[in-house]
């Protein structure tokens, strides 16, 4: 055989490979994630509640702030839980409405979790590469700040915050984003070191790019799988703290109300044997809680490279 | 260890520094303070009010009388609000309280959590197993503000075996509520840590070759696997420290206890700005001690670290 037949033997061998699809590292992790029954389930709950939260209202009889006068005198007794009189959830201690109370509060809580992780994705993720990109006395000082505001209780500040300012929604963020992003940029930081020594970036720098595009196009991009991770878990603690704020009384404020708020009122009021306006609250913070606890796990599984 | 500890001391007092600059700073930006009331007070009753709190001083005065004199004598300064007062008197009066309590249920949830965990990973897979990991996982969504009144509801208004609040010295059955109230979901969470750890651990090459080397199950659980399975949860009871810390915040109010954390809701609302900032600098002292106390026993229990 001559040469060049061979060459083309060759040739037809790896041209007459068939192509093997390549399964990418998000494929890879969905494909993990949707074999999670308990994820999936989570899923579905969590789409559950959001369809309720949207469509909810179109069912609701009374508005969240409307007092049903008629049945005021007599909240143990009439306001109960019933489909005639259309509280279908029974009314709150004032005689208002508990299905659109719940959709309301629902609603906050759901916003304030997914706000509260967004504020410290940005911020975290933003604040962890540039530290650990610098590297060097600037990593130390961004760090060392950090470690010093870790080491402070957050929800005190986050009480002071909202006792010595207003008590608005705007504050309310203002306080959970300040605390939220400390432990995501610290993650976010670590992943940056080890990824700025990978080859890939060491090649971008030699091209020249400059260290901003190295960040946003190298450093960001395959950080981002452990980000989500960690911001799907921020979410529910979000949820968590704003309750806890809003059962002393110093969150979100009447008329508007949050899960935690309402949760505080049915815990008021379980002595009058009121007992719905306990359970409907806690009902729908506990399946929103949980579903959210076990996406992340979920999606934990599927992304964390740790695992593969 | 020695050198470690003192420079892990010496680090923990620009946290501190920071942290009552920063509570001082945020109450002096807030509006209104502890003597603007519905009715002005004439000027000069105003000026002498001040003068005697020595809110007359430039504020970097302020801040340095009073650090300095937490510093040097160990004084928080008079009470804004209760004359008689002072935020030592209202601390000491709250915080054996507070302390009573907070420790039982770190022990509680610790413990409890460490055994959950422990028996889970053994018996991987078994009811004991799932029963384990249920449990740890319904609880995650039961923290103190929701187990309080549920707790109540089921003890005090349904079967009456306990009471819904107050304190009485202690006294074993007040304690039972508040602390399982504030303990549950970290022990949900401990329980799921030590679970995985030690699931890993017994995975490890290690725990394979003393297993064919023939040692007794308890003993390799206990001398070779316990230790280093420990480590990851070590480092989350900082945290849980600091969680029960403004835990207690709540659960001083509703179950009406008397601790530190009802003195420190009352004075945000009232303005006391003294005892505000008391009590958020010894809360802020016990969390970084705690984080102290935590990084030691970490460097006992990995003796890969160097320091």
């Amino acid at each position: 055989m001559k040469p060049s037949e061979k060459m083309n033997d060759l040739a037809d061998v790896i041209t007459d490979t068939t192509v093997i699809q390549g399964r990418s590292l998000w494929r890879d992790a969905r494909l993990r994630f949707f074999r999670n029954k308990a994820a999936v389930t989570s899923v579905f709950t969590l789409l559950a509640v959001i369809l309720f939260i949207l469509i909810g209202p179109q069912f609701a009889v009374w508005s969240n702030e409307e007092i049903d006068w008629a049945i005021m005198a007599d909240i143990a007794g009439s306001g109960m839980p019933t489909v005639e009189n259309g509280h279908y959830f029974g009314v709150d201690s004032l005689g208002r409405d508990l299905f659109s109370r719940t959709i309301q509060a629902t609603r906050t809580s759901l916003l304030v979790g997914v706000i509260g992780a967004a504020v410290a994705l940005v911020i975290g993720t933003l604040y962890g590469t540039v530290s650990g990109f610098a590297g060097g006395w600037v990593d130390n000082a961004m760090m060392r700040s950090v470690d010093i505001l870790i080491a402070i209780p957050a929800t005190l500040i986050i009480i002071l915050l909202m006792v010595m300012f207003e008590r608005s929604f705007f504050m309310l963020f203002v306080g959970i984003g300040i605390v939220s992003w400390l432990s995501m940029s610290r993650i976010v930081r670590g992943q940056t070191l080890t990824l700025k020594n990978r080859e890939f970036v060491e090649a971008a720098r030699a091209a020249g790019v400059g260290p901003f595009t190295i960040i946003t196009r190298h450093i960001i991009p395959n950080l981002l799988g452990i980000v989500v991770v960690y911001a799907s878990l921020l979410v529910p603690e979000m949820i968590l703290t704003e309750s806890f704020i809003s059962f002393l009384g110093l969150g979100v404020q009447e008329p508007n109300t949050s899960l935690g708020a309402l949760i505080s009122e049915g815990a008021g009021t379980i002595s009058y044997g009121t007992l719905w306006q306990l359970m409907y609250p806690l009902f729908f913070f506990i399946i929103t809680i949980v579903s959210m606890f076990f996406i992340g796990d979920g999606l934990r599984d599927a992304l964390d490279p740790k695992d593969r | 260890m020695l050198n470690y500890s003192i420079r892990r001391v010496l680090s923990a007092i620009p946290t501190l520094l920071v942290l009552v600059i920063a509570s001082f700073l945020m109450i002096k930006a807030a509006p209104g303070g502890p003597f603007t009331s519905e009715r002005p007070l004439p000027p000069q009753v105003l000026a002498n009010i001040e003068a005697r709190y020595g809110l007359d001083q430039p504020e970097w005065k302020q801040l340095w009388d009073y650090v300095t004199g937490i510093l040097f004598n160990f004084d928080f300064g008079p009470s804004f609000k209760f004359k008689d007062r002072d935020v030592n008197d209202i601390i000491a009066q709250g915080f054996p309280v507070t302390l009573t309590y907070g420790t039982l249920s770190f022990l509680v949830a610790s413990t409890v959590g460490i055994a959950l965990g422990v028996a889970a990973a053994i018996r991987h897979n078994t009811w004991l197993d799932y029963l384990a990991v249920g449990i740890s996982f319904a609880a995650q969504a039961l923290p103190n503000f929701v187990m309080a009144p549920l707790l109540v509801l089921i003890f005090t208004y349904k079967l009456g075996w306990l009471p819904g609040g107050g304190w009485y010295g202690g006294q074993w059955q007040y304690l039972i509520l508040p602390v399982a109230a504030l303990s549950t979901s970290y022990m949900a969470t401990i329980a799921r840590i030590t679970r995985s750890s030690m699931l890993e651990v017994l995975h490890s090459n290690y725990i394979r070759t003393a297993a064919a080397k023939g040692l007794p199950a308890r003993s390799i659980i206990w001398r070779h696997a316990f230790k280093p399975a420990m480590m990851p949860v070590v480092s989350y009871l900082g945290p849980v420290f600091v969680y029960m810390i403004t835990g207690s915040v709540f659960v001083d109010i509703y179950f009406s206890t008397g601790g530190l954390g009802r003195a420190y809701v009352n004075s945000a609302l009232s303005r006391d700005y003294a005892v505000l900032l008391g009590v958020t600098v010894l809360y802020g002292v016990l969390t970084i001690a705690f984080n102290l106390i935590t990084d030691l026993i970490y460097g006992w229990l990995d003796p890969k670290i160097r320091y």
